[in-house]
């Protein structure tokens, strides 16, 4: 667990670091794969950057939607930096729709602008694990086995570590199939919601801090199933019209 | 042959979400099987590690003591630029709330400033919340500081709701956070 990193004066918070390299690496990666799928490579970083302005805004209107009164009290807060005045699911909300927008104005192919975006997913998955390494966030549950790590109390399931290898697992696999198999639009990013789904789903049972519902089942496993569904029902479809153009 | 592939593929996909089902079933979490709230650790779920210090003004605190109230521990320094600029949204926002159960305590980590530079910059802030001595640097370490300040949002059940490492908090932070969580007080 390595939240800070000091480096002489400057204390470096390493998840949101990681984060940005990730975004930064998997948008150089994604620069690379966009024109094999038709994509210009500056129509990739403006949807991008549409989304992640969209995103903030969205999400910092969300909280002050939430919470108006701190607001008025404090309006200089309206511009603050700190994070934790964004909310997350007003931000998502508002990055697809401003991303969608763009698309839709600058004539994006759907699905080939999805399979433009994966090599950027799947990286930023990686980037998500390492921030969870290094703040000791997605903690596992107590174990006896040799490979548990001591960490908040207890000796627990590296469950960090599980979700980068199988992060970085999916990454690789994807990078074989781009080069190798089914180029038909859509399918590299069915493949990763398929994939990612279903570790998240295996590997949310060993996870400490997973938020129940419905008298013990774990929420995230329920949306992974949902995502999992969906994707391999898009594969089906998919393979089906190719096999009927075929 | 491509229709007997794609069966095949139906049959492993449907497969696949069955498992999923079963697996979802099985690693359903047993009730009172959770940590939750029973292992102290200075990270957001569990239950904040408890501490007995002297205030500034010699008088004891224990954060066992104050169960049942909403409580910001913040740790900081007076040399510490964030600190400083975020100690007056604290006081800000500790005025506002206090009436309905909020309580600051704010742990001077001694053991890296002074108590002289200390009670200064009390002084000058005019803070009217407790400010708690850390000469041993023994409650710095129990929350495993690694940077100042370090900012522990604490339930009316000693349960931690949130960890800010860094700063400064923005005020709109600091109330919102502390609205939200006086609406567990009974």
């Amino acid at each position: 667990m390595l939240p800070i990193l000091q480096i002489g004066p400057l204390a470096l918070p390493v998840p949101p670091f990681s984060l940005l390299l990730a975004l930064w690496l998997g948008l150089s990666l994604a620069e690379k794969f966009a024109p094999r799928r038709g994509i210009p490579a500056d129509a990739l970083y403006n949807l991008t950057f549409t989304g992640l302005v969209a995103g903030l805004i969205g999400a910092r209107l969300g909280y002050i939607f939430q919470y108006p009164n701190a607001f008025i009290d404090s309006p200089l807060s309206l511009v603050s930096l700190n994070p934790g005045l964004l909310d997350p699911f007003a931000g998502f909300a508002a990055g697809l729709i401003g991303m969608l927008v763009y698309g839709q104005r600058a004539r994006l192919a759907f699905w080939n602008t999805l399979d433009a975006l994966t090599p950027l997913l799947a990286v930023m998955a990686v980037g998500f694990a390492v921030a969870h390494i290094a703040s000791g966030e997605a903690f596992g549950t107590e174990t006896s086995l040799p490979w548990g790590i001591d960490l908040w109390g207890a000796t627990r399931h590296p469950t960090q570590f599980y979700e980068l290898i199988a992060a970085v697992l999916t990454l690789s696999l994807l990078g074989v199939w781009s080069k190798k198999t089914d180029t038909r639009a859509g399918i590299l990013f069915l493949a990763f919601v398929a994939l990612t789904a279903s570790w998240r789903l295996f590997l949310e049972a060993f996870r400490g801090d997973s938020v129940v519902i419905l008298g013990g089942l774990r929420s995230a496993q329920i949306v992974a199933w949902l995502l999992l569904a969906a994707a391999l029902a898009g594969l089906d479809r998919m393979k089906r019209k190719g096999s009927q153009h075929g | 042959m491509k229709f007997v592939q794609q069966g095949y593929a139906r049959l492993f996909y449907g497969f696949l979400l069955i498992l999923g089902l079963g697996w979802i079933w099985f690693s359903a979490v047993p009730a009172g099987a959770t940590t939750r709230g029973k292992i102290p650790a200075p990270q957001t779920g569990f239950l904040a590690p408890n501490f007995t210090a002297k205030t500034i003004d010699g008088e004891t605190v224990s954060l066992s003591d104050l169960r049942g109230k909403v409580i910001l521990v913040n740790i900081w320094a007076s040399w510490c630029p964030p600190c400083r600029v975020e100690m007056p949204a604290i006081e800000h926002v500790y005025r506002t709330y206090k009436d309905r159960g909020f309580l600051v305590l704010a742990v001077d980590s001694t053991v890296q400033d002074t108590a002289a530079n200390a009670q200064a910059f009390v002084n000058e802030n005019q803070l009217s919340f407790p400010i708690l001595m850390d000469e041993s640097g023994e409650i710095t370490r129990l929350y495993r500081v690694q940077s100042l300040p370090s900012s522990f949002f604490i339930g009316p059940d000693g349960i931690i709701r949130e960890v800010v490492i860094g700063g400064p908090m923005a005020q709109a932070l600091l109330s919102s956070r502390v609205e939200k969580l006086l609406k567990e007080l009974p």
